[in-house]
């Protein structure tokens, strides 16, 4: 008899692995349609049979600092001022004035005008800036403007990028130019690290966002993450499972670790926890790092903040105790 | 000294979209009891009431059929809960509207809450007893399942105020169709009261939707609307053929009424089915 | 790439603290008796059984054992009630009891899950999210088939049989009965039900809620105790009908003793189901699909996927991560909600499971077993995969009803099909690939009552369930289901 051990629970990867080099659209298509496709009905009682996981009391607690350590606090709008970047990074660096317990987020996340002054906020804090690029949301403009776009962001401190891929390239077959336009953006940015965004609202079938997660790690991403924020439908529990176990697959055939971001729609510490469970259960302990998750929110943080504060303390606080950015 | 309480009077209004507005046309009507006896002032429906009913139960369709039909039986079945629990104000208006006395209305009023129940139960049976697979002569899996036509709309009986009601609408419903009624022109409380009952129930907004009024004015407008999928013409009276007629510009299905027919016929639940029929090769 | 180093990444090592469902909400009582004619009555020769909490061995309640007197008087209850009461209740209103026993269940259901969960030995989260709902679902079923006989395709008035004597399993003890009492009923049949005697408790909250769903007395009686019960049920002369769910040895046994009366019969049996998996399968949800379908319930499941048949160019894959799937499984007390695979049900069925499970690598298969800490007090079996099995070897051709799971492989679609079929039994089957075509192909050929296909365990009161040759003959479920309650 062999008894199962430890060694067998895990995820493995390999010391000497190798990213396969795409030399041809054809190449990468053949590697795309071979990946196993996926039940959407199997995922989605998958990701339901999980979000059954009952977390409390101390294990809580423990879920609810590694997720404030793993918030990109964002800010994305139209109406964005320095003053609302000011506000957003303190709240970052110090999410509860009046708790230094309280963990810092990982990063903030804003348009590439803003990055020079969120940089000037957080200085060499702990706190990353991270900076949309590649014409966010749609990523509907030349290559050559997207990647201009990136070098600024880049230039002005960023020490994140997160691109959009080009949908319509996609879901038209042009699986080449994605791949290409991932490369180059990858190149454009220099030591900063790069998050491709997948859009997977806008990709619709699971199937697809397990080619495209393999697409834009082939491609060089350090992060791939689900949504804009910008669309009807961001992220949800069956996706994060799907992008989850291209991450660890990928990591198991080349040795290379891919982190996962979600984004949209993430509003609950019990929307959180829920995907920390995945986390945990799909590629395990040591993705639950702000180095290989993230979760692209904005009022999340107060929620998480509200949930600390009644685990500590016994009883619900009112929502203005925190601040609202 | 004794004083008699002041009761307060209800509105009779529409049911649209698991709303109660009053007609937008502003406008009422009396109806009276069966012995002509002034009873209540009820909305008097226009066309453009029954446009909004129409989309209202247009958007609401999808989402029904969407439902499993275990959940589709049991919202139905709610309905009979609701029901069951105010029998006695049931009773009081079918007493009224129909000039039947009280034992004879509790009695109706039992029959349409079993009836009712009756229904709860078809939703996860239809399938099996409309569809199945055929055996067609070649490598394939063959299977025809019935679907809901759509939004219908129905002219209530006129004279059942209730039993007849709960027919008209309930077969539709259970069969995935979302309703657009016309209650009875004389008697339509009775269906106004089990409207507020499935809207306090688990009935989703737009599933049922109840225009009270003249019916000549408004059935029309039903019988030619093009996004209404089938009409149930029962109480349209002497305007039967040329409704039918007006449906004829859509290809609506048209149910025309029967006279004794069988309580157990399925032709309520049939009428507003279509057969969907899949193929699928069989081979290694 | 990361500052981290690419150490082993441990899956699921965040600790997940105990969350547990509190045994209280069981409200159990100290003893129990039979349920006959409307009421709770001692057993006629008062003697008692205890029943346990598999999990950690404690008596959870004494319960009475009903002699053959005790079942005389069941039947004769059953009888009456069928005789004045019953068989002029309608349809209709047949409909309305079945109706108000779905809702009282729904309204009752986390007691219920609790009280299943302490008698059974099963995780909380499959009582509460599997067991319960869908008793409740099969009665909310049938109640609606109860004045609609004249539609069932049996003709026109079918007429019920009589007197229902049930005989049911420990492995879903309340769904078990469920799916006895809820046809039954709505065909318009009275019944005697005799739970399994390590299981009670759950049929006995039933009666409660037959109480408050002020069902006519004696339309059920619930007589509990051992073997001797079951037996002097089904040779009670005044039943007209016997349903048995069980094992294939104790119905065979069964068939034999009616096999001179003209009592009718239904059997559900045994199984050694295969889940086929092709080279093209989803691979994810392919891997759940195999845990679900043979560590479900712990594997007391007839219909379980306790045969896996992968395709031999992808069996090494499969079983690399089938292997490390099941080092994550979370093995232990039932009432944590975060528990995926629970006790086993008795003693006797731990030493079976032990017996067989000694035969495969005495057989020279490779055995695999989960790394899973035990409790100490309790029955317990670690999940266990047994790989390089071959056709002959005794765990592939007999049903060891625990976490055990047995892998062949096969290299064409037609030798899939072959292997899946040798077998005796024939109840449950999984076909998993993305091709359509195939798997239609593959489902006609197998000899199987019921074929999930990229699933598995899935049930629901509309899908017939039910065995071909050994594993038993009739049908659970649909429309089917109401044939073994009519004279037709």
């Amino acid at each position: 008899m062999r008894l199962v051990t430890e060694h067998d629970r895990g995820v493995h990867i390999p010391s000497a692995g190798r990213v396969p080099a795409v030399e041809s659209e054809a190449q990468l298509r053949a590697l795309l349609t071979s990946l196993s496709g996926v039940d959407a009905v199997g995922a989605e009682s998958r990701a339901a049979r999980l979000a059954t996981r009952s977390i409390k009391k101390s294990s809580k607690l423990v879920a609810i600092d590694l997720a404030i350590a793993m918030v990109d606090l964002t800010t994305l709008e139209g109406a964005d001022t320095e003053g609302r970047v000011t506000s957003l990074c303190t709240k970052a660096l110090r999410p509860d004035p009046l708790d230094p317990t309280v963990p810092a987020v990982a990063a903030v996340c804003v348009y590439p005008d803003l990055v020079a002054h969120a940089r000037s906020v957080l200085g060499h804090s702990s706190v990353h800036v991270a900076s949309v690029a590649t014409a966010f949301p749609s990523g509907r403009a030349s290559l050559k403007v997207k990647l201009l776009d990136v070098r600024e962001a880049v230039a002005a401190g960023a020490d994140e990028i997160d691109m959009v891929i080009d949908r319509g390239a996609f879901l038209s077959g042009r699986l080449g130019q994605v791949f290409d336009d991932i490369v180059a953006v990858k190149e454009a940015c220099g030591v900063s690290r790069l998050k491709v965004i997948l859009e997977t609202g806008e990709l619709v079938t699971y199937d697809n966002v397990r080619r495209a997660s393999w697409l834009a790690m082939l491609g060089g991403a350090d992060f791939i993450k689900t949504s804009t924020g910008k669309v009807t439908v961001s992220a949800t529990s069956p996706v994060a499972l799907v992008m989850l176990e291209a991450v660890r697959d990928f990591a198991e055939s080349t040795g290379h670790v891919v982190g996962v971001k979600v984004a949209g729609g993430i509003r609950t510490t019990k929307d959180a926890i829920r995907y920390l469970v995945l986390v945990n259960e799909t590629v395990g302990s040591s993705w639950l790092s702000p180095d290989r998750f993230r979760f692209g929110a904005s009022s999340l943080l107060n929620d998480l903040l509200m949930q600390r504060s009644k685990q500590h303390h016994g009883a619900y606080v009112r929502p203005d105790e925190f601040s609202g950015d | 000294m004794s004083e008699d309480r002041v009761d307060v009077r209800k509105t009779y209004k529409l049911l649209i979209n698991g709303a109660f507005p009053r007609s937008e046309s502003g406008r009422s009507y009396e109806v009276a009891t069966a012995e002509g006896a002034f009873w209540a002032n009820v909305a008097q429906g226009s066309r453009k009431d029954v446009r909004d009913a129409v989309v209202a139960a247009r958007a609401a369709q999808a989402k029904w059929w969407s439902a499993t039909a275990y959940n589709r039986g049991q919202v139905i079945y709610r309905l009979a809960e609701m029901a069951e629990s105010r029998r006695t104000e049931l009773g009081e208006h079918v007493a009224v509207a129909e000039g039947i006395d009280g034992g004879e209305a509790e009695a109706a009023v039992s029959r349409s809450i079993d009836r009712i129940v009756w229904y709860a139960g078809w939703t996860d049976k239809i399938t099996q007893v409309l569809g199945g697979a055929n055996p067609v002569a070649g490598p394939f899996f063959n299977f025809s399942l019935p679907t809901p036509s759509g939004v219908v709309g129905v002219l209530a009986p006129q004279d059942s105020s209730l039993e007849g009601f709960v027919d008209s609408v309930l077969g539709p419903i259970c069969a995935g169709n979302t309703v657009v009624v016309v209650a009875s022109e004389r008697r339509p409380t009775p269906a106004i009261l089990l409207g507020e009952m499935s809207a306090t129930s688990d009935f989703p907004p737009g599933l049922l939707n109840i225009i009270t009024g003249y019916t000549a004015e408004l059935s029309p407008t039903l019988a030619s609307h093009e996004d209404v999928d089938g009409i149930d013409l029962e109480g349209a009276g002497e305007d039967a053929n040329d409704l039918a007629s007006a449906a004829a510009g859509s290809i609506k299905r048209v149910l025309r009424p029967r006279t004794n027919e069988d309580p157990s016929s399925l032709r309520r639940l049939r009428a507003f089915v279509e057969t969907s029929t899949v193929w699928h090769t069989i081979g290694q | 790439m990361t500052e981290h180093d690419l150490a082993n990444s441990q899956l699921g090592s965040l600790s997940y603290d105990p969350a547990l469902e509190s045994a209280s909400i069981a409200r159990l009582r100290a003893s129990y008796g039979l349920f006959i004619d409307g009421s709770f009555t001692d057993a006629s020769a008062h003697e008692r059984f205890v029943t346990l909490n598999p999990a950690n061995e404690t008596t959870l309640a004494t319960v009475a054992q009903a002699s053959s007197a005790d079942v005389d008087r069941a039947v004769a209850a059953a009888r009456r009630a069928y005789d004045t009461v019953w068989s002029k209740t309608t349809g209709a209103q047949r409909a309305k009891y079945l109706f108000r026993i779905a809702r009282l269940i729904q309204e009752r259901a986390r007691e219920l899950a609790v009280v299943e969960t302490l008698d059974n030995g099963k995780p909380i989260r499959e009582s509460r999210d599997v067991d319960i709902p869908l008793a409740a679902a099969h009665f909310f079923y049938y109640a609606g088939w109860a004045d609609k006989l004249d539609h069932a395709g049996f003709g026109a008035d079918p007429q019920p049989l009589g007197v229902a004597g049930q005989i049911i399993p420990w492995n879903f003890p309340l769904l078990m009965a469920a799916w006895k009492l809820a046809p039954a009923l709505a065909a318009g049949n009275t019944c005697v039900l005799k739970p399994a005697e390590t299981t009670p408790l759950s049929a006995l909250v039933l009666a409660e809620i037959l109480q408050q769903a002020e069902l006519p007395a004696g339309v059920v009686n619930i007589v509990t105790g051992d073997g001797s019960t079951g037996a002097a049920l089904v040779d009670h002369p005044d039943v007209d009908k016997i349903a048995f769910t069980g094992s294939t040895e104790v119905g065979r046994l069964i068939q034999q003793r009616v096999a001179s009366s003209a009592k009718r019969l239904t059997l559900e049996l045994g199984g050694k189901g295969a889940n086929i998996v092709f080279e093209d399968a989803p691979i994810d949800e392919m891997i759940e699909g195999i845990i679900d379908g043979i560590f479900f319930n712990q594997g007391h499941v007839c219909c379980a996927g306790s045969r896996l048949l992968v395709q031999e160019s992808v069996a090494d894959e499969v079983l690399r991560r089938l292997v490390r799937r099941v080092e994550q499984l979370r093995v232990g007390d039932p009432l944590d909600k975060n528990t995926d695979v629970g006790a086993i049900n008795s003693a006797a069925q731990l030493e079976r499971i032990k017996e067989l499970t000694a035969f495969g690598e005495s057989e020279g298969a490779t055995r695999y077993t989960s790394s899973c800490v035990l409790p100490e007090s309790g029955y317990w079996f670690a999940p266990t995969v047994f790989a390089d099995v071959s056709q002959s070897h005794r765990i592939a051709r007999e049903e060891i009803f625990g976490p055990v799971l047995s892998v062949l492989t096969f290299r064409t679609p037609e030798e899939a099909v072959a292997k899946a079929n040798n077998t005796k039994y024939g109840l449950a089957c999984g076909v998993w690939s993305e091709k359509g075509s195939r798997t239609l192909w593959v489902a006609e050929r197998l000899r199987a009552g019921v074929i999930w296909a990229n699933t598995y365990n899935r049930f629901d009161p509309t899908s017939p369930f039910g065995g071909v040759r050994e594993s038993g003959f009739g049908r659970e479920g649909g429309r089917h289901g109401l044939e073994a309650y009519l004279n037709v």
